[in-house]
C-alpha cells in the first residue's frame, strides 16, 4: 500500500473488523454462560453474539474477496494463502485427535466400575447401534461422491468451462445437504441419547463437530457458487475455492475415520437398530 | 480497501524521499484496528506487563498469606469479590481461585503474549527482512482474542464458582474439581476464556509460520535465519498442533459441565485420567512454548555481547526442532502418581531425559559462544547470564523430577513448584527482561539508563532466588502445593519465600522507573546501539524502525553468516 514499496507483499490498511469479530465471540461465549446458568440475558445474548460474529466475518470475507479484484493477491500473497489454510486444517486434525483420543479409550478400555458400562463396548447401557452399512454407508458413498463432484468443478474451472464449475458446485453442495439432512435423521431416530454414558457422549461429540465442519464446508461452497455466477474466478487465480474444496476433503477423510472406527468397529457385532 | 488505499498511497508519495517519511494513522485506528506487526507487537508487550502486574499482585498476595502458619488475609480477599467473610469454606476457595488466576494469567497472558506476541510480532518480521506479517489483519484478531479471554477470566472471579466466587480449579481446570466440584458460572468463564485465548494463539502460529516460511528476504536461507526466528517457529508448530487438543478437551469439560455428557464422569463410564492425558499432551508442548522464544532471544544476546557467531549454529537451530518434536511424547511424566502401569512410567521417564540431550546442547553452546568472545557486560548479557544459571537449577532439578520413582515422593510438593518457577519464573521471565533490555531502545528510539538495569537485574536476582530456592528444601521436607496453610515447622522458608518476594517486587519498580527514565530523559537510541556485535537486520534499520521498514527488500549475500 504504501507508496514507495517495491516489494509484492500485501499491505494492509487499519482495519476495525478484527476487533468487532472478537466482540461478536466474547459477547457468544458470555452470552453462552448466561445462558447454560438460566442467569438473565441467556436467552438473546449468545445469539447477538453470533450475529455480531457473523456480520463481521462476512465483513471480513468480503473484504478480503475485494482485495483479491483489487490485484492484491499477487503470487506470493496466494502462496500465504495456501500455507495459512494446509495450517488451519492441521489445527483441525489435531481437535478431532481429541475426540478420537477420548473414543478409543472408552472403546478399548471401558469402565468395569460404572454399571451403565460394565466392562464391555458398547457399553451394557446401548441396547443397540446404528447399522454401520445401512444409512451411515450411504452417507459414506454421498460424502465420497461430492469428493468427485467438488474435483468435477475444479477441473471445469481450471479448463474455463463455467457451465461444469456451476453444476459441479451444486451437486457438491446439494450432496452435502443430503448428508447432513441423512445425519439428522439419524440423530433423531437413534436407539441411544446424547450423553448418559460413554457412548452417547464420544458417538455424539464426535459425529456432531464432523458434522459441524460439513455445515462450514457447505457454506464455503455455497459462497464460491455464488461467486461462481457473479463470474469470480479465472483459471489461474481461483484460491478461495481451491480453500474450500481442500477443507471439504479433510472433512470427507474426517468421516472415514469416523465410519471405519465408530460406526463399523465401535459397533462390531452389536444388535442394531 | 481500494479508496483508503489510494489515499493512503497518494499521502506516502508526497513525502517520498523523506528521511522519516511515517504517515501513522489517527490514534483510534493505530491502536483500535492496527494492521502493523510492530504496533501489534507492542500492544502485546503493553498487556503483558498490565496483565503480569496482575498476576504478580495474586502472587503477593499468596506469599503475604504464606508468611505464617494459619489463614490471615484470605478472608478479606474472599469478600473484595463478594463472597461472605464469615464463610470459612468460601474463605478457603479464595485460595485455590488465587493459584488458579495466577497460573493461567501468567502462563496465557503474560508470557505467551510477552514472548510470542510481542517479540515475535516486532522481530521476526525484522529478522528475516519482512516488511510486516504475512496476514496482518488476523494478526489484530490474535491480540483482541487474548485480550478477550483475558476480559473472559476476569469475569469469572466475580461469580459464584465452587464454594465462593471465582474458578478455583488449578490451572489445569482437572475434572472432577472442574465438573461437579465447581458447578458455579466461573469455571465456564473459565474455559471459554481458554477457547478465546486459544483461538487467537492457533491464528497467531498460523501467521508466524507463513511469515517465516515465505518472507524470508531475498538470500535468507533457512539456514542462515537468525536463531529467534528459529526458536518462533518450532514455537509456532507447537501451539498450532497441540492447543487444538486442549480445546477439544475443555469442550468435553463444558459439554460435562452442562448438557449431561460423561467423558470425565466414573459415573457413566467416563475417565478423569483421560482428562489429565489430553490436558498434558498439551500442557507438555506448552512449556516448551514459554521457554523456546526465551532460547531464541538468549542465543542473539549472547553473541551480540561475545562478538561472535553463536557456536553450532546449525545444532542450536535442529536442538530446538529436537526439543519440539520430543516435546510432544513426554506429557505423562506429568502424571506418575495417577496409577500409570511401571512399564508406562519407564518409558515417559526414558523419554523426559532424553530431552536434556538438546538442552544440553543448547547450554553447552552459549558458554562456548562466550569462549574466547570479546565479552561487554551490558544489561541484556547480564540478564542473559542470569538466564543461563537459573535455567540450568530448572533443568537440572527437572532431570531429578522426571524420574517416575522420585516423582511419586515430590509429586505435588513445594520443589515441583521450585523447579517449574525455575524454569518459567526465573527462566522464561528473566528472559523476557533480557529481551527488553536488547530491544527497548530499538522499539522506544529511547535508551534506557544501563545503571538502573543492573541495579533491577541483581535485586529480582536476589528476590527470586531467595522465593524459590527454599521452597526446594519445603518440598523435600514434604510441604504440600496448593494449600493456604501449614505445619509450623515449615514456617522458616516460608518467611524466607515471603521476604524474597518483596525484594523481587523493588526490583520491579525500579524496571518501571527506568522505563519513565528513558522516556523522559533517555538518550535517543541509534539504529544499532550495540554496535558491532548486533549483525541481525534489526539493526540495519532506525531506532524505532520506520513504520513500514524493507519497502525495498534487503538481499542478504551468499557468504553472509546469520
Amino acid at each position: 500500500m504504501a507508496g514507495s514499496k517495491t516489494h509484492d507483499y500485501h499491505i494492509l490498511p487499519p482495519d476495525i473488523v478484527p476487533l468487532a469479530t472478537t466482540a461478536g465471540a466474547l459477547m457468544f461465549t458470555t452470552g453462552m454462560v448466561l445462558y447454560m446458568h438460566k442467569m438473565p440475558g441467556g436467552a438473546f445474548v449468545p445469539w447477538l453474539g453470533m450475529a455480531v460474529l457473523l456480520a463481521s466475518m462476512f465483513s471480513w470475507f468480503s473484504k478480503i474477496i475485494k482485495e483479491a479484484h483489487a490485484g492484491d493477491h499477487t503470487p506470493v500473497v496466494q502462496l500465504h494463502q495456501r500455507y495459512g489454510m494446509i495450517l488451519f486444517i492441521a489445527s483441525e486434525v489435531m481437535f478431532f485427535v481429541g475426540w478420537f483420543w477420548a473414543f478409543f479409550d472408552f472403546s478399548l478400555f471401558p469402565s468395569e466400575l460404572a454399571e451403565s458400562v460394565a466392562g464391555q463396548w458398547p457399553p451394557k447401557a446401548i441396547e443397540a447401534v446404528m447399522d454401520p452399512f445401512d444409512l451411515p454407508l450411504l452417507n459414506t458413498l454421498i460424502l465420497l461422491c461430492s469428493g468427485t463432484t467438488v474435483t468435477w468443478a475444479h477441473h471445469a474451472l481450471i479448463h474455463g468451462d463455467r457451465d461444469g464449475l456451476k453444476k459441479g458446485l451444486w451437486a457438491t453442495i446439494l450432496l452435502g445437504v443430503l448428508f447432513t439432512g441423512i445425519q439428522a435423521f439419524e440423530y433423531a431416530n437413534a436407539p441411544f441419547p446424547f450423553g448418559a454414558n460413554t457412548y452417547g457422549s464420544a458417538f455424539y461429540m464426535a459425529t456432531g463437530f464432523h458434522g459441524f465442519h460439513v455445515l462450514m464446508g457447505t457454506i464455503m461452497l455455497i459462497v464460491c457458487l455464488v461467486r461462481a455466477y457473479r463470474g469470480d474466478f479465472t483459471p489461474r487465480q481461483h484460491f478461495g475455492f481451491e480453500a474450500a474444496a481442500w477443507y471439504w476433503h479433510f472433512v470427507d477423510v474426517v468421516w472415514l475415520f469416523l465410519f471405519v472406527a465408530v460406526y463399523v468397529w465401535g459397533g462390531w457385532g452389536y444388535p442394531t437398530h | 480497501m481500494a479508496t483508503t488505499a489510494d489515499h493512503f498511497q497518494g499521502h506516502v508519495d508526497d513525502h517520498h524521499g523523506h528521511a522519516d517519511h511515517d504517515h501513522k494513522p489517527s490514534f483510534f485506528a493505530r491502536w483500535f484496528m492496527s494492521t502493523n506487526h510492530k504496533d501489534i507487537g507492542t500492544m502485546y508487550l503493553v498487556f503483558a506487563i498490565f496483565a503480569g502486574v496482575i498476576g504478580g499482585a495474586v502472587s503477593g498476595i499468596m506469599r503475604a498469606e504464606l508468611m505464617h502458619p494459619g489463614i490471615q488475609y484470605l478472608g478479606m480477599v474472599a469478600s473484595f469479590f463478594g463472597d461472605d467473610a464469615s464463610d470459612f469454606n468460601a474463605t478457603l476457595h479464595m485460595w485455590n481461585v488465587l493459584i488458579t488466576a495466577h497460573g493461567l494469567i501468567m502462563v496465557f497472558f503474560v508470557v505467551m503474549p510477552a514472548t510470542i506476541g510481542g517479540f515475535g510480532n516486532w522481530f521476526v518480521p525484522l529478522m528475516i527482512g519482512a516488511p510486516d506479517m504475512a496476514f496482518p489483519r488476523m494478526n489484530n484478531i490474535s491480540f483482541w482474542l487474548t485480550f478477550a479471554g483475558f476480559c473472559s477470566l476476569m469475569m469469572s472471579a466475580f461469580v459464584p464458582g465452587g464454594l465462593g466466587n471465582g474458578a478455583g480449579t488449578g490451572w489445569t481446570v482437572y475434572a472432577p474439581l472442574s465438573t461437579y466440584g465447581s458447578t458455579g458460572p466461573a469455571v465456564d468463564f473459565g474455559i471459554f476464556a481458554l477457547h478465546l485465548a486459544g483461538a487467537g494463539s492457533i491464528m497467531g502460529a498460523i501467521n508466524l509460520i507463513t511469515t517465516i516460511f515465505n518472507m524470508r528476504a531475498p538470500g535468507m536461507t533457512m539456514h542462515k535465519m537468525p536463531l529467534f526466528a528459529w526458536s518462533v517457529l518450532v514455537t509456532a508448530f507447537l501451539l498450532l498442533l497441540s492447543l487444538p487438543v486442549l480445546a477439544a478437551a475443555i469442550t468435553m469439560l463444558l459439554t460435562d459441565r452442562n448438557f449431561g455428557t460423561t467423558f470425565f464422569d466414573p459415573a457413566g463410564g467416563g475417565d478423569p485420567v483421560l482428562y489429565q492425558h489430553l490436558f498434558w499432551f498439551f500442557g507438555h508442548p506448552e512449556v516448551y512454548i514459554m521457554i523456546l522464544p526465551a532460547f531464541g532471544m538468549i542465543s542473539q544476546i549472547i553473541s551480540t555481547f561475545s562478538k561472535k557467531p553463536v557456536f553450532g549454529y546449525l545444532g542450536m537451530a535442529y536442538a530446538m526442532v529436537a526439543i519440539g518434536v520430543v516435546g510432544f511424547i513426554v506429557w505423562a511424566h506429568h502424571m506418575y502418581t495417577t496409577g500409570l502401569s511401571v512399564n508406562t512410567k519407564m518409558y515417559f521417564t526414558a523419554a523426559t531425559m532424553v530431552i536434556a540431550v538438546p538442552t544440553g546442547i543448547k547450554i553447552f553452546s552459549w558458554i562456548a559462544t562466550m569462549w574466547g568472545g570479546s565479552l561487554e557486560f551490558k544489561s541484556p548479557m547480564v540478564w542473559a547470564l542470569g538466564f543461563i544459571f537459573l535455567f540450568t537449577v530448572g533443568g537440572v532439578t527437572g532431570v531429578v523430577l522426571a524420574n517416575g520413582g522420585v516423582d511419586d515422593v515430590l509429586h505435588d510438593t513445594y520443589y515441583v513448584v521450585a523447579h517449574f518457577h525455575y524454569v518459567l519464573s526465573l527462566g522464561a521471565v528473566t528472559a523476557l527482561f533480557a529481551g527488553f533490555y536488547y530491544w527497548f531502545p530499538k522499539m522506544s528510539g529511547r535508551m534506557h539508563s544501563e545503571f538502573l538495569a543492573h541495579v533491577h537485574f541483581w535485586i529480582f536476582f536476589i528476590g527470586v532466588n531467595l522465593i524459590f530456592f527454599p521452597m526446594h528444601f519445603l518440598g523435600l521436607q514434604g510441604m504440600p502445593r496448593r494449600y493456604p496453610d501449614y505445619a509450623e515447622a515449615y514456617t522458616h522458608w516460608n518467611q524466607v519465600a515471603t521476604i524474597g518476594y518483596m525484594i523481587m517486587a523493588v526490583s520491579i519498580v525500579v524496571w518501571f522507573l527506568n522505563i519513565v527514565y528513558a522516556f523522559t530523559a533517555g538518550k535517543r537510541a541509534e539504529g544499532n546501539y550495540w554496535g558491532e556485535g548486533a549483525t541481525t537486520l534489526e539493526w540495519t534499520l532506525s531506532s524505532p524502525p520506520p513504520f513500514h521498514q524493507f519497502e525495498t527488500l534487503p538481499v542478504i549475500e551468499d557468504g553472509a553468516h546469520h
